[in-house]
């Protein structure tokens, strides 16, 4: 556990993870960007929170003859 | 044997050890170090690498971390909102409370939604679990624990269980039964046990297996049946205070936050940490991964939320606005991944445009701090628990007099 153990200690855990990510396999960025962007846009038009949800299939509609005060 | 005694001019812990002692100050390389007897003779006896001490790790640490820095840089060539500048800018979002669950007498701590869309499960600071099904606002289950700040709770993927855990230093599974009269909390079954509180709670892809993240700066992975530990992950420095599981059906990876101010992934087969990232100015209060799989974001104390993406391993966004000064608690994503809603301590729900890095919406009406926001499986609707004893879900209609 963290908190039992010295500074030093903690700092040769620190240590061995850096050599190993030093040498992790990255991608730039702008690639992965776009891959992120062609997800999101495949995705939005069948978003329920940003396209909204028309009446008939709301399942949280509730009683009718409320009234929302917003 | 008797130990061999000497004149010791200071008593305290040991730079080594920790135990407090009678320590031998003695000088290496002109730096001072402060062992208890014990420690100097291992010392001499291992042959302990000339030099090494606190100075010469830290050392050679910062420059490790410069040069990762140096790799990650090469490939920022872009930032994410600049790719995303050809983008549609989204609409105004039509997003409002619909309903309000009360029902709880304390602080709603943690809420977590059922794969069936409908139910959800509540846990608070005075010990009460409640199983609500969020279409009738009728309360299905309601469990009372003994312990107080039930800090996560977590809905098993087959609906007939939840997890929840806490201030006891254990995370419990509670088989959900359809049997009013039943004494839920009598059957409580502990599984998970840390030296610290329990901050997180997730069950993996079946409800077999439990995933924890607790205060003593470890991750572990449970067996539910046996209670018996499977794979503990360590690398934090401090309490680790959320965690989150890679979307995938074959995902083996998660990510988890702690107060040390990093979020590392980690790999859950083999316990090693795959990636670390460090950008935050302060504790990390919230995890989530991006419904691709291949990013995640953060929700931390300094008042930002960033966005990493793991390909590239590096941070590609901040949401932070100078009017933001509250830090934010917990975030999720929308279905699409275009929207992320974040939760602060100065009571809102910020939505940010998580491609162009703007703040899309604020949703008002909670009276305390929200601790918790979850998009329901299917997307249509959002749930936020708050410090005021309320949860609230929100969703988007068409047609309804706005």
């Amino acid at each position: 556990m963290a908190r039992d153990m010295s500074d030093k200690e903690i700092l040769k855990m620190e240590l061995d993870q850096l050599k190993k990510e030093v040498s992790t396999p990255r991608t730039p960025v702008a690639a992965n960007c776009a891959d992120t962007i062609s997800f999101v846009e495949g995705l939005m038009p069948n978003d329920p929170l940003i396209k909204g949800v028309p009446d008939e299939k709301n399942p949280y509609k509730g009683d009718k003859g409320g009234c929302v005060v917003t | 044997m008797c130990d061999q005694t000497f004149v010791a001019a200071t008593f305290g812990p040991c730079e080594n050890c920790s135990t407090p002692s009678p320590l031998i100050n003695i000088y290496i390389k002109s730096e001072p170090i402060n062992y208890c007897s014990l420690c100097v003779e291992m010392m001499a006896c291992q042959g302990l690498q000339k030099g090494e001490s606190l100075v010469s790790l830290k050392r050679e640490s910062e420059s490790l971390k410069k040069k990762l820095e140096e790799e990650r840089k090469k490939l920022c060539d872009v930032e994410l909102n600049q790719v995303a500048e050809k983008i549609e800018v989204l609409g105004a979002l039509s997003i409002k409370t619909r309903r309000v669950l009360k029902g709880h007498g304390n602080k709603v701590l943690c809420m977590d939604w059922c794969k069936d869309k409908r139910r959800l499960v509540s846990s608070s600071q005075d010990g009460k679990l409640i199983v609500w099904d969020a279409f009738t606002l009728n309360k299905e289950h309601g469990v009372s624990l003994p312990c107080t700040w039930i800090m996560t709770c977590a809905y098993a993927p087959s609906g007939c269980a939840v997890a929840c855990g806490g201030l006891d230093n254990k995370c419990s599974v509670i088989p959900l039964s359809m049997d009013r009269n039943e004494n839920l909390a009598a059957k409580k079954k502990s599984v998970a046990m840390h030296t610290n509180y329990v901050s997180g709670c997730t069950f993996t892809n079946s409800d077999m297996q439990l995933l924890t993240s607790s205060g003593d700066g470890t991750c572990a992975l449970w067996d539910v049946e046996s209670g018996q530990l499977l794979q503990s992950f360590h690398g934090h420095t401090a309490d680790v205070l959320s965690l989150d599981l890679a979307p995938s059906e074959t995902g083996n990876t998660f990510v988890s936050g702690g107060c040390d101010m990093k979020a590392n992934v980690w790999d859950m087969r083999s316990g090693q940490n795959i990636q670390s990232f460090e950008s935050h100015e302060s504790d990390i209060n919230c995890v989530k991964y991006y419904p691709s799989g291949d990013a995640f974001a953060s929700a931390s104390d300094d008042a930002t939320c960033r966005f990493y993406d793991l390909r590239a391993d590096r941070e590609v966004a901040v949401y932070q606005k100078d009017s933001i000064v509250f830090g934010a608690s917990t975030v999720d994503f929308s279905l699409s991944g275009r929207l992320l809603f974040a939760g602060y301590n100065d009571y809102t729900i910020n939505v940010w445009d998580v491609l162009k890095g703007t703040r899309a919406s604020i949703l008002f009406g909670h009276e305390n701090r929200v601790s918790r926001v979850r998009v329901s499986p299917d997307g249509t609707a959002l749930c936020s628990a708050s410090w005021d004893n309320t949860l609230r879900w929100a969703t988007d209609f068409v047609t309804e007099n706005k």
